[in-house]
């Protein structure tokens, strides 16, 4: 039976990690690297590497992570953050990601995600979406980390970035993000129930109980998840077994 | 020497990266034919679409070449699909080394994309490899089942995980991502 996947999310900053976690014996918390390694090795079914660096060189730094990742992880790797160009998808597979997420880039141009289709397969090519509700309820499409909100409604979004050849959706509520109270899960079952690819949770996540209902109501097939691993609260063994102890299937 | 078929396609580089961590040495990407004969192990990778990758191999006359070599060979993912009879996907006609056809899932989320199980093992590549264990998956389209198939994934249906017959082996789910239990089928392909 297929499993629902749990991927830790690093945040990437000059090529070291941001947020660092208290493993014990690990020899250097910001190395991504060995970080990554670590949480593979902890029973991690992906991960995503995060580049928040805002300059040219942190992104050249970030390019060359990718390569030492690539050799060093034995399970699949998606790099995100300000990919807005074939180069900059093509520099980063060519360096051994398996997958890119892509988010403002695809909003201000949604050709974007044909083109990476096209070229590379649906299977590369995650579309992130940061929405929010708005004052009448539904559901509109943020960029720039919520900061700025567009017209672009998230169902019809999603709906034309499939339609387009993304291979998932990576969807985070900016209303729960950094809640810890929870996902919108009848929003996530809408999602997962309107389209036809894999939908993977993003923040909100406080408890166990979170993940396994927007892995169950809200029919999600994966969640990403932070800081919850970073800071401590829980660890990926320990997780996927309780999911596993409600019967809900996880690669142990 | 080990021989990976060059035939571009994508992802090369994480099956050449997985060959460096389980410590294999002397690795050659190659579409010569002389090369690749001479290996002692031949792998024929891939992603993309069935009809151009088998256009790609018709064009390095690679599908008159490996039907015929006798060392082990392993495809994985497309370039297992390449092996078998025939592909919907761009209704292609393939390599007929594994007597089954590919077709594409009708139900559930396409692709089917993520860690899912093998169960009826049966092949000395799944030597130390337990039932039920897990391996990465990322495709739309599969191998039914057939008298070659060594190991069984379920999907909405059954089909074939990995296939072999004779020197030839072939997986869908993708080895080189596949942690632990990917690393060790590589090992056991190698000793072959």
């Amino acid at each position: 039976m297929l499993s629902k996947r749990i991927i830790p999310c690093l945040d990437v900053k000059d090529g070291r990690t941001v947020k660092g976690v208290h493993f014990v014996g690990l020899r250097d918390v910001g190395d991504a690297v060995e970080l990554g390694s670590r949480y593979a090795a902890e029973g991690a079914d992906e991960l995503v590497y995060l580049d928040i660096s805002a300059t040219h060189e942190g992104r050249h730094t970030f390019t060359q992570l990718v390569e030492r990742i690539a050799r060093a992880i034995n399970i699949p790797f998606t790099v995100g953050g300000g990919i807005s160009t074939m180069n900059d998808a093509e520099r980063l597979l060519a360096a051994g990601a398996d997958k890119v997420s892509i988010n403002s880039a695809a909003l201000a141009r949604p050709a974007f995600i044909s083109e990476l289709a096209e070229r590379f397969g649906s299977q590369f090519v995650v579309v992130a979406i940061d929405a929010k509700t708005t004052d009448n309820g539904t559901w509109h499409c943020t960029t720039h980390g919520g900061r700025r909100l567009t017209e672009v409604e998230l169902f019809a979004w999603a709906h034309e970035a499939q339609e387009r050849g993304a291979g998932e959706i990576l969807f985070t509520s900016m209303d729960h993000d950094g809640t810890l109270a929870g996902y919108p899960c009848d929003t996530y079952a809408a999602l997962s129930d309107g389209l036809s690819i894999p939908i993977i949770a993003s923040g909100g996540a406080g408890s166990i109980d979170h993940i396994a209902d927007v892995l169950t109501q809200g029919r999600a097939d994966a969640a990403l998840i932070a800081s919850l691993f970073h800071d401590g609260v829980l660890t990926i063994p320990s997780l996927k077994q309780e999911l596993h102890n409600r019967q809900i299937p996880v690669r142990i | 020497m080990i021989a990976i078929i060059d035939y571009n396609t994508g992802n090369i580089r994480s099956v050449i990266n997985a060959l460096d961590r389980i410590g294999a040495a002397d690795c050659v990407l190659t579409s010569d034919a002389g090369t690749i004969r001479r290996a002692s192990h031949v792998l024929l990778p891939g992603v993309g679409e069935a009809g151009t990758a088998m256009n790609e191999l018709r064009s390095r006359r690679l599908d008159t070449i490996i039907p015929t070599l006798t060392q082990p060979v392993l495809g994985i993912c497309i370039g297992t699909q390449l092996m078998c009879l025939t592909s919907e996907e761009g209704d292609t006609a393939c390599l007929g080394i594994f007597p089954t056809r590919i077709v594409r899932f009708q139900s559930l989320k396409v692709p089917h994309m993520g860690w899912n199980t093998l169960t009826s093992l049966r092949s000395p590549l799944l030597n130390d490899i337990s039932e039920e264990s897990y391996v990465y998956y990322v495709h739309s389209f599969y191998p039914e089942l057939c008298d070659c198939t060594i190991a069984h994934t379920e999907y909405g249906v059954p089909f074939s995980g990995a296939l072999q017959k004779d020197n030839f082996f072939g997986t869908q789910f993708h080895p080189e991502k596949s942690g632990p239990v990917g690393e060790q089928i590589l090992r056991n392909f190698l000793s072959l």
